[in-house]
């Protein structure tokens, strides 16, 4: 029964959390954008306090729940594993808890998170590595999908369906979430919940709290008649069936242990004074461990080559060919308006790309930069950050972009616009243009006569700096390609004008 | 929309026209069978007559013409094999040529402008699997604004000439200068009578090599009249003529029934272009349709149109490019034979016509003249998808309108679906080089600017 109420719920919050970052129409964040703001490095790092403590509350009462309701990649890891034990039945056994490797990635991700090191952050944090492997990998089949549907309702005149652009974003984050996905999936095929009680950290903050859980399953050693079936089937691994005893501190409170034990022997139930937990090690373990390292570090080999796919741009005979336009060397990225600057964007954001995965307009993408690396960025080759839209920080869960206004928008300079005089069409095609500034939502660009002494000679851009707030709605538009007369420059720091 | 209202005749004067000229002109215009009654009904819709086209005969070759001409600018076209860009799916143009032909249809109308410069050799491919006895064919000295090598003596020589090559025939039997008007009285003296083309090709119909010279015109009315003044035999003029153009001509563009009547005038053969609006009169909205329909249920709106321009008894053929071959059936079967407009047809027309004037609709024919544009807007595509939406009630005036958010997404997702995001209305960056090449005069940027405006408050949501 227990088990079936905890399946249920990580079920449904598993497809709800993959949703978010799959619908890019925007509507379904309004209703369930709490489940990402509910995740606990995000919360953390948001400094929302009342959904750290609940989350702490809930553990300290039920264990870590979390873990096996509320984690999309937990939950994810639990699918996996469940493949594999149709494969092969009984096939988990109890081994000791690494302590050493588990302190010690947590003590590493807090200095990381300290001293904000962002990408050691990004890299282990399981709701961003889950975010990552569903926008990078899991959304594209989804928008296919859309896009088969789109194509047919346009057939028959419909317009419940619009298509839209699949695109890999970034080379590197795709090739990330590759090689997380299979390490996590060969993980969790071969032992469980390996990642979760050796190197995730919230499961390491977590485990310390669902030690001194109120409800657990316990072992009573009257009724057992120790025939290990609970630790068999116990992926993570920390049921010592010997010693009636269960490491709280890696059980993730799935409750498949209570279904398993044909002698009713488990219970969830209030603790006992007395259950104090001791783990012995085991060397037979250690050297299977060792034996899934060597596994993954071949599979990461295999996907060491990364395959392109490249939208074909649709051209006609009677149309001119248009090149693809190229994102220009900037100095200082360009960081969401509702993030204050980059210093504060890179310390609180997680990489869970889902602002990259609901921004309507193309233009985040994630980081290639070492510093933000993974961690969205924007440019303006595929759009400009429009002036009705501020998703990305309606759906940030840490805080990185914080909720702003349409309002608000169109007075926060996240840069502002350059122009580059050679590749300006004016200058090179002799044709009078102003594209620039007719599409200019602020008014920050005038176009004044080239030569000052004839009115009558082309006009060229001029750009009224302290005006502009960088969306790049001129960077975008410029007929020159593929490097843009006009391009943004980014803002360390944010400025309201 | 403005009128050039100072030439027209008022309705009744243009009815004694129509009517004076059928008298007048029945001793040289019959019917090229002798079952030309127009009495009998249409056939069913399902079958397409082969032997009842109506014919007109010119009075100076004596040349028996379909009045329903094949306009070769609209060939099927489809993906390239290789590489980007399309061509002519000549297979399918030969079928569609057969087809005609074996319908009646025997006028050609090419250029060597037309569909990437590609019409002309598919024209001449089908049509030299025909005797040369069953087909006329036309071609033009075409205007390039852009390229003045192609408009000196010598470009215009080789223009002429390569037509002979790739229409695979030894003389063209109506020859036209293309487009005279485009750019006013500079603009033709330029183009044929400084490099002395226009002698040259006064020599060549005398040779025989050309069987009709002749023009075709838009835009500035005044080089309409020159041309018309001096002192040269025209076999035939080829003029804009539809039941909208007949009294309100768009843009700079001269009412149908001055040129008309200018030509019927001095007996002139008319051969008309347009005569749908590139397709605007086939489509027409929802409530034109009914209107249309309630008079001849079994009949396409289209063909209201090319029994109009067939009416009138100097046309000598109606052009239309015909894409697919259910098009070419149905106004084979509108002309087969052509059963006229009654007085009360065309004053029905006309209103229809003020109707259609009050949806503000862009007055493009998708001829493509235009394109490519060299910034990659697919100008027509715009244009034609403002025009359906107009047509459809999708274009919401007002943030309160009833339908305002189906309208919206109507409009911006079937924006997205009809025309790529790069080749939108928002790219258009004013060069105006199209400007001069349209020969419906729509000042493209100003719509274009016009419509990017139209979708920029539908997509911020700031419509009033």
């Amino acid at each position: 029964m227990l088990q079936k109420i905890r399946r249920t719920a990580a079920i449904i919050c598993f497809i709800l959390t993959s949703l978010l970052f799959f619908d890019f129409s925007g509507i379904l964040h309004h209703w369930l954008g709490w489940l990402a703001k509910i995740q606990f490095i995000p919360a953390l790092l948001a400094l929302n306090v009342g959904v750290v403590f609940m989350l702490i509350a809930m553990t300290l009462f039920f264990g870590r729940v979390y873990c096996s309701v509320i984690c999309p990649l937990g939950v994810f890891q639990d699918f996996v594993s469940r493949v594999a034990g149709k494969r092969k039945k009984n096939r988990f056994t109890f081994s000791p808890a690494l302590h050493w490797l588990r302190y010690g990635v947590l003590f590493l991700f807090i200095i990381a998170f300290i001293s904000g090191l962002g990408l050691f952050v990004a890299f282990l944090e399981p709701y961003s590595i889950y975010g990552r492997i569903a926008s990078n990998l899991i959304a594209p089949l989804y928008q296919w999908v859309n896009n088969l549907l789109a194509y047919f309702s346009e057939r028959i005149n419909s317009y419940s369906f619009y298509s839209v652009d699949v695109w890999i974003k970034s080379i590197l984050t795709f090739v990330t979430s590759i090689v997380t996905l299979v390490v996590i999936a060969v993980l969790a095929w071969c032992n469980g919940r390996t990642y979760c009680n050796t190197i995730c950290p919230v499961g390491t903050i977590l485990g310390f709290f669902a030690r001194y859980s109120l409800l657990k399953p316990v072992i009573n050693p009257e009724k057992c008649n120790e025939c290990g079936l609970c630790s068999h089937n116990c992926k993570a691994s920390c049921i010592d069936p010997k010693a009636h005893k269960i490491d709280y501190s890696r059980c993730v409170a799935c409750m498949d242990c209570i279904d398993r034990c044909r002698r009713k022997a488990i219970k969830y139930e209030l603790r006992k004074k007395t259950s104090r937990v001791e783990i012995g090690i085991s060397p037979q373990i250690v050297g299977k461990n060792s034996n899934s390292r060597r596994n993954f570090l071949s599979t990461t080999a295999l996907f060491a080559v990364a395959t392109t796919l490249k939208a074909q741009n649709n051209v006609d005979g009677g149309l001119a060919i248009i090149k693809d336009k190229k994102n220009p060397v900037r100095l200082t990225q360009i960081t969401p308006a509702g993030s204050f600057g980059a210093s504060n964007f890179t310390q609180h954001c997680t990489a869970c790309q889902l602002c990259i995965s609901v921004c309507p307009n193309q233009v985040l993408h994630p980081s290639n930069r070492l510093a933000s690396l993974m961690q969205p960025e924007m440019s303006y080759e595929r759009g400009y950050c429009r002036p009705e839209c501020v998703r990305c920080s309606e759906v940030c869960p840490s805080g990185a972009i914080k909720a702003i206004t349409t309002s608000d928008k169109s007075s926060i300079q996240i840069g502002h616009a350059v122009w580059i005089k050679e590749n300006c069409v004016v200058k090179t095609d002799n044709v009078s243009c102003g594209n620039c500034a007719r599409h200019c939502p602020v008014g920050a660009i005038h176009m004044v006569p080239d030569d000052a002494n004839n009115k009558e000679s082309l006009k060229i851009p001029v750009i009224n700096t302290e005006r502009c707030i960088g969306c790049g709605a001129c960077e975008n538009l410029c007929p020159s390609r593929p490097f843009s007369a006009i391009y943004v420059e980014g803002h360390e720091r944010h400025r309201i004008i | 929309m403005k009128e050039k209202n100072n030439r027209n005749t008022d309705r009744r004067k243009f009815l004694k026209v129509l009517g004076s000229g059928a008298i007048a002109s029945t001793s040289v215009f019959y019917g090229c069978k002798q079952t030309n009654n127009f009495s009998v009904g249409k056939s069913d819709a399902g079958n397409v007559p082969i032997d009842k086209m109506t014919c007109r005969i010119t009075p100076n070759t004596g040349d028996k013409v379909s009045i329903l001409g094949y306009g070769c600018m609209r060939w099927p076209t489809r993906p390239k094999a290789k590489g980007v860009g399309d061509v002519i799916d000549q297979d399918a143009v030969n079928k569609l040529v057969d087809y005609a032909i074996s319908h009646g249809v025997n006028y050609f109308d090419t250029s060597p402008r037309y569909i990437m410069g590609l019409s002309e050799k598919a024209t001449g491919i089908a049509l030299k699997r025909h005797p040369r006895d069953k087909y006329y064919v036309a071609t033009k000295l075409s205007t390039f604004p852009d390229d003045r090598q192609l408009r000196s003596r010598e470009g215009s020589l080789d223009m002429y000439h390569n037509s002979f090559k790739e229409l695979q025939v030894d003389y063209i039997d109506y020859y036209l200068l293309h487009g005279v008007g485009i750019g006013g009285m500079d603009a033709i003296k330029e183009r044929f009578y400084d490099n002395g083309i226009l002698d040259f090709l006064l020599e060549e119909r005398k040779a025989g090599r050309i069987r009709n010279l002749g023009w075709s015109y838009h835009g500035d009315v005044a080089v309409f009249d020159y041309l018309l003044s001096l002192d040269i035999k025209w076999d035939f003029v080829q003029i804009q003529l539809n039941y909208v153009d007949w009294k309100h001509a768009s843009g700079w563009n001269t009412n149908a029934e001055y040129l008309y009547g200018e030509l019927s005038k001095r007996n002139i053969p008319v051969v008309v272009m347009e005569p749908i609006l590139g397709g605007r009169l086939a489509k027409l909205n929802d409530y034109l349709v009914a209107q249309l329909k309630q008079r001849r249920p079994e009949d396409s709106a289209a063909s209201w149109a090319f029994r109009f321009a067939g009416s009138f008894p100097d046309v000598l053929t109606v052009l239309s490019g015909m894409t697919y071959l259910e098009h070419l059936q149905d106004n084979i079967r509108t002309f087969s034979p052509l059963e006229q407009l009654t007085n009360e047809d065309l004053v029905f027309l006309e209103e229809t016509a003020q109707m259609l004037l009050k949806y503000p609709t862009i007055p493009c024919t998708e001829c493509k003249y235009c394109m490519p544009c060299p910034y990659g807007l697919d100008i027509p595509g715009v244009f034609a998808h403002y025009n359906r939406c107009i047509n459809e009630g999708n274009i919401p005036k007002s943030i309160q309108d009833e339908n305002y958010r189906k309208a919206r997404r109507i409009f911006l997702i079937g924006y997205d679906r009809s025309v790529p995001k790069l080749r939108q209305a928002n790219h258009c960056i004013g060069c105006n080089q199209c400007i001069e090449a349209c020969p419906q005069q729509i000042n493209i940027p100003k719509e274009m600017e016009r419509i990017d405006t139209f979708v920029e408050q539908l997509k911020q949501g700031t419509t009033l």
